[in-house]
């Protein structure tokens, strides 16, 4: 491959991206260990993950775009395919079951109309399961974004998804 | 040593801060003088065998001594060696670490300058689960704000202890918990488990030797090399030393967390911290420290938490953060929940 090639391939990269994976490197003493990172500060910026950013990736940190795939698709807080503007993730471990999240969740489909890792046909909301969010003090719980919400009142849900437009 | 911190250790800060703690108020309690003075004045040798001395053992659920663990570390290899402290707390019912890394972030960052320094490890890593963004970012800050005082980094303690502490997010999964799969994940792969032996102490991260621990027990180090082996002893009531950060949740009147004296009863956090049952609800069961340990019931409640006295009720303390089930819970239906979670994240 021609040193064009490579730089059009991390050119789907932003220079921002480019230099907080490298920040992140720095740490590690191998390039290929910030494959994580990588994939991380992609979606952060762009919301998931596509194909253009993990070829861009595995060009950047020195691997093949099926390694850094392979890395992708174990993660389940990695995104590869697009998501709404607000990930609600609902915890379903044993002290939100305790207090009642089969009804949080319930709740949820039907105020969405979509069903656990469907999105909205407007954009808006994501709906995804997840392991224990570690607040079991305010159970139930969900995650909106970054935002802890708890304990959740299934009858107040659609109030408090207005504060997510 | 302040009142507050005498007693409690771990949250006497975040208590008289009423919340977070940055690094001057941690300084004013007495901050990093532990630290210096380890460096200043102690061999690495000397720190682990205060922690074994202390009988601090490991907070993330297995209790192994953590002085012992340290020792495991090839004494003779003079290369790479890691300090990982492992914040995935992931353990359902578990909401312990989260705690302290939001609220008094310097208590983490210095229990692992000791814990690398005792260690021989020049370069240590956060590993925090994805989910945890405020406390990534309390650590982030903590680690800059460490820095650029002079205990971190390039010229950290007059060039005679210069560590390199990051944080690495993860990507999600309860088995990077498991301290083989953490490593993996920390590599940047797929975090899948490894066959042991080697055990990490060994080879870890990149092959090299290196050690893991949980969050509240690299927070338990700072204190005993303050205050020394004597004094963590008797804080706890009785055979294990220390105190311990202490969660309840299910129908009780007051969930939440406690740090409390090692071999506090079940009763006690039940009864007196957590306020009792809800209304129109009574107590049937409960999961002692996390959805991987075994039902306790009624006839246990007077039991210390204690890691030899839990598991000779065929228990164990695991994290310290019980969950309780009522009566108004099908116990069948628990169970399930509890054996879907393990089957969809193994």
């Amino acid at each position: 491959m021609t040193g064009t090639d490579r730089e059009a391939l991390i050119g789907a990269l932003s220079a921002e991206e480019i230099a907080a994976i490298e920040r992140e490197a720095a740490h590690l003493p191998r390039a290929d260990s910030a494959a994580i990172e990588a994939l991380r500060i992609v979606q952060g910026a762009r919301g998931w993950v596509s194909d253009e950013s993990v070829r861009a990736i595995a060009e950047l940190l020195g691997m093949s775009p099926a390694q850094v795939d392979s890395v992708a698709t174990f993660y389940n807080l990695i995104f590869r395919r697009p998501v709404g503007r607000h990930v609600i993730m609902v915890c379903d471990s044993v002290s939100c079951f305790v207090m009642g999240c089969d009804r949080v969740r319930e709740r949820l489909e039907d105020t969405l109309g979509i069903r656990p890792g469907e999105t909205t046909e407007d954009g808006r909301f994501t709906l995804l399961p997840i392991v224990c969010l570690g607040a079991c003090d305010r159970a139930p719980v969900m995650m909106v974004g970054e935002t802890i919400e708890g304990p959740v009142d299934p009858e107040q849900l659609p109030a408090l998804l207005e504060r997510y437009p | 040593m302040t009142a507050a911190t005498a007693q409690k250790p771990l949250t006497g800060r975040i208590e008289t801060q009423g919340g977070y703690v940055d690094l001057e108020a941690y300084e004013a309690a007495g901050g990093y003088a532990a630290a210096r003075d380890a460096i200043g004045g102690m061999t690495p040798d000397a720190v682990r065998d205060l922690v074994k001395t202390a009988n601090l053992r490991g907070r993330g659920g297995a209790g192994f001594p953590t002085g012992v663990k340290w020792g495991f570390v090839p004494p003779k290899d003079t290369g790479m060696k890691y300090l990982v402290c492992n914040a995935d707390e992931m353990e359902p019912g578990t909401f312990k670490d989260r705690f302290l890394m939001e609220n008094d972030p310097h208590l983490l960052v210095e229990g692992m300058i000791l814990g690398a320094y005792a260690i021989g490890a020049r370069t240590a890593f956060v590993f925090i689960r994805g989910e945890y963004a405020q406390a990534a970012r309390a650590l982030d800050s903590a680690i800059e704000a460490a820095r650029a005082r002079g205990y971190l980094g390039e010229g950290a303690f007059g060039g005679r202890f210069e560590l390199d502490l990051s944080v690495h997010r993860s990507g999600g999964r309860y088995i990077c918990g498991e301290e083989t799969a953490l490593l993996s994940a920390l590599e940047g792969h797929r975090g899948q488990p490894r066959t042991k032996p080697p055990f990490p102490p060994a080879s870890g991260a990149w092959g090299r030797p290196t050690i893991v621990n949980n969050v509240e027990t690299l927070c338990n180090v700072p204190g005993i090399v303050r205050h020394g082996a004597d004094w963590y002893q008797q804080l706890g009531r009785g055979e294990d030393a220390g105190t311990k950060l202490f969660g309840v949740s299910g129908r009780v009147r007051r969930p939440g967390l406690w740090e409390l004296p090692m071999g506090t009863t079940i009763r006690e956090l039940l009864e007196e911290h957590a306020g009792g049952m809800q209304e129109g609800y009574r107590f049937r069961g409960l999961l002692p420290g996390g959805a991987s340990t075994d039902f306790l019931v009624e006839e246990h409640l007077d039991l210390p938490m204690e890691y030899g006295a839990i598991q000779a009720a065929g228990s164990r303390m695991g994290t310290g953060t019980m969950i309780i089930m009522d009566d108004r819970v099908c116990p069948v239906q628990m169970a399930l929940n509890l054996q879907r979670f393990f089957a969809r994240e193994s």
